[in-house]
């Protein structure tokens, strides 16, 4: 049992390292890319990882109880509604007439 | 352990608060306003933790999680509501 619970904690805060770590390079991405379009690329998919593992290593944290019931559902929302949500504003982008990002210079 | 486990938390509380302001800058330099508003929309996912994280420090989890779903249902509704508003054409902002 007490194996157990050492493996717990470090699983929580392996989780959670790395949910902070994705959600920088999130942040990061969506400062340093050229475009709105590869911004939303990084606002979409490292981001959402990001907030997935972090509330993931509070369920290891938290045991087997109600709240972390409610905490995988709180994973399943945001796993669901946050690309949704960066679909739909890129859509919109791109009916509105928001143009592509090119390259200046030809690659050699 | 326990004691451990509030220093690491308030830690972490420290690093997402730091890296939920670099997205301002997005907000407030953005050329179009698409960027403005997915710069909004990765702050409102990041508050979501922020407001988790806050409960486990003061120990009533249980609370603030109906807290942190209503950010995230809130934010999610905002962005959809403002992408069905903005139907000009780009370069009118």
């Amino acid at each position: 049992m007490e194996n157990f619970t050492i493996i717990q904690d470090i699983a929580a805060i392996a989780l959670m390292l790395g949910g902070v770590f994705f959600m920088l390079v999130g942040s990061i991405g969506i400062n340093r890319l050229p475009d709105f379009y590869c911004r939303a690329h990084a606002a979409g998919k490292v981001d959402t990882l990001g907030i997935m593992m972090f509330v993931g290593g509070m369920v290891v944290h938290e045991g087997f109880t109600l709240t972390s019931a409610k905490l995988i559902l709180i994973i399943a929302f945001v796993a669901v509604t946050s690309p949704v949500a960066t679909h739909a504003l890129a859509r919109r982008a791109l009916l509105s007439g928001l143009k592509i990002w090119e390259r200046q210079e030809p690659l050699k | 352990m326990d004691t451990f486990f509030d220093t690491f938390f308030l830690y972490m509380a420290l690093a997402v608060g730091i890296i939920l302001l670099i997205p301002f800058y997005r907000v407030y330099k953005g050329p179009t306003l698409f960027d403005r508003l997915l710069g909004v929309a990765a702050v409102g996912g990041k508050t979501i933790t922020i407001v988790l994280l806050f409960g486990l420090i003061y120990g009533r989890l249980d609370m603030f999680i109906d807290i942190s779903l209503g950010y995230a249902i809130l934010n999610f509704v905002g962005v959809i509501a403002m992408t069905k508003y903005f139907k000009k054409s780009a370069s009118d902002y």
